[in-house]
């Protein structure tokens, strides 16, 4: 992009050389297991990965959305799943600590997350609560100095071997009393439940957290009480801008793949390379482009409200679909083996369609998209 | 026209979907996960009649049509797409042989595969030729009274478990490709010479064996070739012909199956008040799988129908074969889009179904190759 600086550049390099050397030779093994790349984590601790949009001062690496869809985008095209634990890590949980906690709150969960020793999550959805977040009936009631938690969030990147819970609950009955709270492994009445096998991002582990009369020091509550929100569902744009990222990157592994083979693999006495590739290339170069534009709007602020939910829903959108038939043509190309474990394309599939249902899914993405261009009174969801 | 099911084809539906219920579904889950296939449900299979459906009678077969095949596959598929392939695999020797070979190679394989009491493979792809499967390169050369089989294929579905298998080599070698000099042989499981190399790790169907085979010089005797030499191309392309209604066959029921999870939690899963069914976004959605399902399935009918009328079906079963495939992934895709988060786990089973559907757009034909040959065809219609 135009607008990568010199400093991205060398962001995007030594992700780029990372991802090859340290998260490249594991993944395999990984996926085929459901295992978590915990030792990687700490590696991106060292390289400063893991508060990459947290200000210097509080001990992060300052960078701004394109910076940290760079990053999504460089490890993605080599490891989308672990890429994934990183964004709910470093994105759903860590951003908004540096974002909205006081400094004491800060000064005490941010240096473990930082390194790696600790890993963070984020909790919002709930059974009956995806696609409609705001249906979440997960209760916390004050008790003097603490808060009592009762209910369950299912869906939770990092669930099963986090340590640090950015949580929402209910604090009021109107459905926007949505407060949140810090939720810290080890504490009464908090639990992890099951975890889920899933068809791809097997390397993130996704599971529950329960909370049964759950007890949170008041301390723990960030920002004000039923003011939630508002931060909840802007850091939902960011989370779209930046997974966007990993689309691009299990594409650009997709399209590289298919077309070495494509270089090679010999049929009827010729390479089957020249092929229909072009179409392909152009849709990821058009979803590279409008991911990046939202990442660079967001960051210079030009977009606010509404506006800037509708960007980051045209990216996360376009990318997402891009990413799974790119994938899904990529096996194509390669035909039986594409189908194989021998060549990532079948991981680089299984992978994808997480593309289309996490951080919102096509549908809601659509009615985000559509609502905005018509109104919500023409839209009804 | 008559779109009716005949009793045989609902008689044969209902015996295969009991089947499916009783002895595949308790069991599958963990099968996929290990990896495991159970020959002796092939054997039970069998012993219901369902394993030689498209055979003569005189050879042990049901001596009823692909009308009828295709339902059973269907509803095979539906349970698990790799007994459906284990089942369209095992009927290829029976088919081949059927055609092309001689009365006592028919009385003496036949009937054990139809039964059920042995297993089937073909033997064609090889690293270096798939798609372009007149460039083979394993070599039969005549000494005598034998040929000495030499060369290695891959991607041969049972290969390691089959009793039966019809192997392609060339045998005029002075033809380096093309799809002159190549000849078809049978191939029994223990005869010397053959060793199974590696069990290929896939993106979905694991209870289903892909084998690598290695023929080490192996001694095939004269009277296992089928027909004439040179007639192997011709064999495994007729073979190829019906496979791919088979396989369009399992498209359609493994999109049947997806589309069904897909409506039942559209009915079920309420978000912002009311089931997510009564969204345009969604409702949508199952009202193109369902249209796209209904389609391919008369596509897939009226090539059997051809095919059992005896008139010419390689067109349509290019077509079929194309189109209900396609349809497979997309219909599988978006019944995992539609279950969300619960789609993507292993709780359900639509992620496999969309795993499984992938295989049916490579097999018996890339998807690719099938818009060659109607392409050629309407061409050559053209002339």
């Amino acid at each position: 992009m135009w607008f990568f600086s010199e400093e991205h550049r060398m962001l995007q390099d030594s992700v780029r050389q990372f991802a090859k050397q340290d998260l490249a030779p594991k993944i395999e093994k990984l996926d085929h297991e459901e295992a978590f790349n915990r030792e990687s984590f700490k590696k991106m601790g060292q390289l400063g990965l893991l508060g990459i949009t947290v200000s210097e001062e509080d001990g992060g690496a300052g960078q701004d959305a394109v910076g940290a869809t760079l990053v999504m985008e460089e490890m993605g095209a080599v490891d989308a799943s672990t890429t994934l634990s990183y964004l709910a890590h470093a994105i759903l949980c860590v951003n908004q600590i540096g974002r909205n906690c006081t400094k004491d709150q800060k000064h005490r969960l941010l240096p473990p997350l930082l390194s790696g020793e600790m890993v963070g999550g984020m909790g919002m959805s709930e059974s009956d609560a995806g696609s409609d977040a705001l249906a979440m009936k997960t209760k916390a009631v004050r008790q003097g100095e603490t808060y009592l938690l009762n209910g369950s969030k299912t869906w939770i990147t990092n669930g099963p071997v986090g340590d640090i819970f950015y949580c929402y609950a209910r604090t009021g009955q109107n459905r926007k009393d949505i407060s949140t709270f810090i939720i810290e492994r080890g504490m009464p009445g908090f639990t992890t439940g099951k975890k889920f096998s899933k068809m791809g991002m097997r390397a993130s582990p996704t599971g529950e957290l329960v909370f049964s009369q759950c007890s949170v020091p008041l301390s723990n509550r960030v920002g004000q009480e039923g003011e939630s929100i508002k931060m909840m569902m802007q850091n939902l744009d960011l989370e779209r801008i930046t997974i966007s990222g990993i689309s691009l990157g299990i594409a650009r592994a997709s399209i590289e793949t298919a077309t070495a083979y494509a270089k090679e693999r010999k049929a009827f006495g010729k390479p089957i390379g020249a092929f229909q590739q072009m179409q392909e290339r152009l849709t990821e170069a058009a979803c590279r482009a409008l991911t990046y534009q939202a990442a660079k709007m967001w960051d210079l602020g030009e977009m606010k409200g509404k506006e800037a939910s509708m960007m980051a829903a045209k990216a996360k959108l376009q990318s997402a679909q891009m990413a799974t038939q790119v994938a899904l043509d990529a096996i194509q190309i390669l035909g039986g083996y594409g189908y194989t474990r021998e060549f990532p394309v079948e991981r680089f599939m299984r992978d994808a369609k997480l593309m289309e249902i996490g951080a919102g899914t096509n549908e809601i993405l659509r009615i985000i998209i559509a609502r905005q261009m018509l109104g919500s009174e023409v839209v009804d969801v | 026209m008559n779109f009716e099911e005949t009793n045989i084809q609902k008689d044969l539906r209902e015996l295969t979907r009991r089947f499916v219920q009783k002895d595949l579904t308790p069991v599958i889950e963990e099968d996929e996960k290990n990896e495991r296939f159970r020959p002796e449900l092939i054997r039970k299979l069998g012993d219901l009649g369902l394993t030689g459906i498209p055979v003569p009678e005189a050879y042990g077969g049901a001596g009823l049509g692909y009308s009828e095949y295709i339902a059973t596959i269907e509803e095979l598929a539906a349970g698990n797409m790799g007994y459906a392939i284990s089942v369209a695999v095992t009927g290829l020797p029976q088919i081949i042989l059927s055609l092309f070979g001689s009365e006592e190679q028919k009385k003496k394989y036949i009937p054990p595969l139809a039964h059920g009491q042995a297993i089937g493979a073909f033997s064609l792809s090889e690293a270096g030729s798939g798609s372009d499967a007149g460039s083979l390169r394993t070599t039969a050369r005549r000494e005598g009274d034998f040929y000495v089989v030499h060369g290695t294929k891959l991607w041969t579905t049972q290969g390691d478990l089959a009793e039966t298998l019809i192997l392609l080599a060339r045998t005029d070698e002075s033809q380096k490709s093309g799809s002159y000099g190549i000849s078809a042989f049978i191939i029994e499981k223990g005869m010397p010479g053959l060793q199974y190399g590696k069990r290929e790790k896939k993106m979905g169907c694991h209870t289903s064996h892909t084998m690598e085979l290695i023929f080490n010089q192996m001694r095939v005797p004269v009277s296992h070739r089928i027909g004439n030499e040179g007639d192997g191309f011709r064999i495994a392309m007729t073979a190829l012909d019906s496979g791919r209604i088979t396989i369009a066959a399992g498209a359609i029921g493994v999109a049947r199956a997806a589309l069904d999870i897909a409506v039942g939690h559209a009915k079920h899963r309420e978000q912002f008040g009311k089931p997510i069914g009564e969204f345009q976004g969604i409702s949508f959605l199952l009202a193109d799988m369902a249209v796209q399902l209904n389609a391919a399935k008369l596509l897939v009918q009226k090539a059997a129908w051809l095919k059992d009328q005896g008139r010419p079906f390689s067109q349509e079963a290019a077509m079929a074969k194309l189109f209900a495939t396609d349809m497979a992934m997309k219909v599988t895709t978006d019944a995992v889009q539609i279950l969300g988060g619960s789609g993507y786990t292993q709780d359900l089973p639509v992620e496999r179904y969309m795993r499984e559907a992938k295989v049916l757009q490579i097999v018996e034909g890339t998807n690719q190759i099938q818009r060659m040959i109607i392409g050629r065809n309407l061409i050559h219609k053209e002339k």
